[in-house]
């Protein structure tokens, strides 16, 4: 049963980032982006981390995805004229052949250390996803997690003096 | 039975095909939105390692990577938005003005 669903969901990802990478029309890729970020929810709830699950929807195909779609409409580009063979189109996909090479044969032959740490399914089922993360964001991780509120804030100044039609 | 191993090459897999479309795409909303499957296929992994060896790091770090994400679309769809008013485009090609 888990296999299945795992099997379903993988081919659904993995062809709605290919339709993102090739479709002539951007809203349509970012269409299929959002599927994909679905598909990713779906692994992170088998992987039992369900509030991954929720931010991931949240965050990623609610937030980052509108922003996007609202820019594409915003610049009304049209469709992408159809692009003939190149030199670079080979390379492009030498060198993504080559990453899925050398990343295949980094999983087969290497082998995870530190395996059984604290955190199993029975602590997770008892104490709940959201508390575990928050225990290890707010005791553990207090200055990065300051630190990204920064950043943010940085990010948010600089869009809206990037957009300024004159500074 | 699904391991750790699948999941890992299943990230692998979308991190390639993001890395194809960065590669060869010219629009650069698309391009944008290719780099954004590479950060969940890192995602991905993240959090099947984090399962796999006991660690809540791991997801933790997921978190970070959806700030820097956010702060990047933030930021880069507005130096969109200032290239497109100048050029009318949003095609790589035309982003020659530091060439001399």
């Amino acid at each position: 049963m888990e296999a299945i669903l795992f099997y379903l969901t993988a081919t659904v990802a993995i062809f709605s980032a290919i339709f993102v990478t090739q479709c002539r029309n951007p809203v349509n890729s970012a269409l299929n982006l959002i599927t994909t970020f679905l598909c990713l929810a779906v692994f992170y709830v088998m992987l039992e981390s369900p509030f991954m699950a929720a931010i991931q929807i949240m965050v990623y195909a609610g937030a980052i995805m509108v922003l996007i779609v609202f820019v594409i409409m915003l610049l009304n580009l049209g469709l992408a004229v159809k692009s003939r063979y190149t030199h670079g189109l080979a390379g492009g996909g030498v060198l993504a052949a080559l990453v899925l090479f050398v990343s295949n044969y980094f999983i087969r032959v290497g082998e995870a250390t530190g395996t059984g740490g604290s955190v199993t399914s029975e602590l997770i089922s008892s104490y709940g996803h959201t508390e575990l993360i928050g225990r290890a964001m707010f005791v553990d991780f207090l200055l990065p997690f300051e630190i990204a509120s920064i950043l943010l804030l940085v990010a948010i100044v600089g869009a809206v003096i990037l957009s300024k039609r004159e500074v | 039975m699904i391991t750790v191993n699948h999941y890992l090459l299943l990230s692998a897999i979308l991190f390639a095909i993001g890395t194809f479309g960065v590669l060869t795409r010219k629009n650069a909303i698309v391009i944008f939105m290719c780099i954004e499957v590479m950060l969940n296929s890192v995602n991905l992994t993240f959090i099947a390692l984090s399962r796999h060896v006991g660690n809540m790091d791991g997801q933790i770090f997921v978190f970070f990577v959806m700030t820097v994400a956010a702060a990047e679309a933030a930021v880069g769809l507005a130096l969109m938005i200032a290239f497109f008013r100048n050029k009318e485009s949003i095609d790589t090609d035309d982003f020659n003005m530091l060439k001399w």
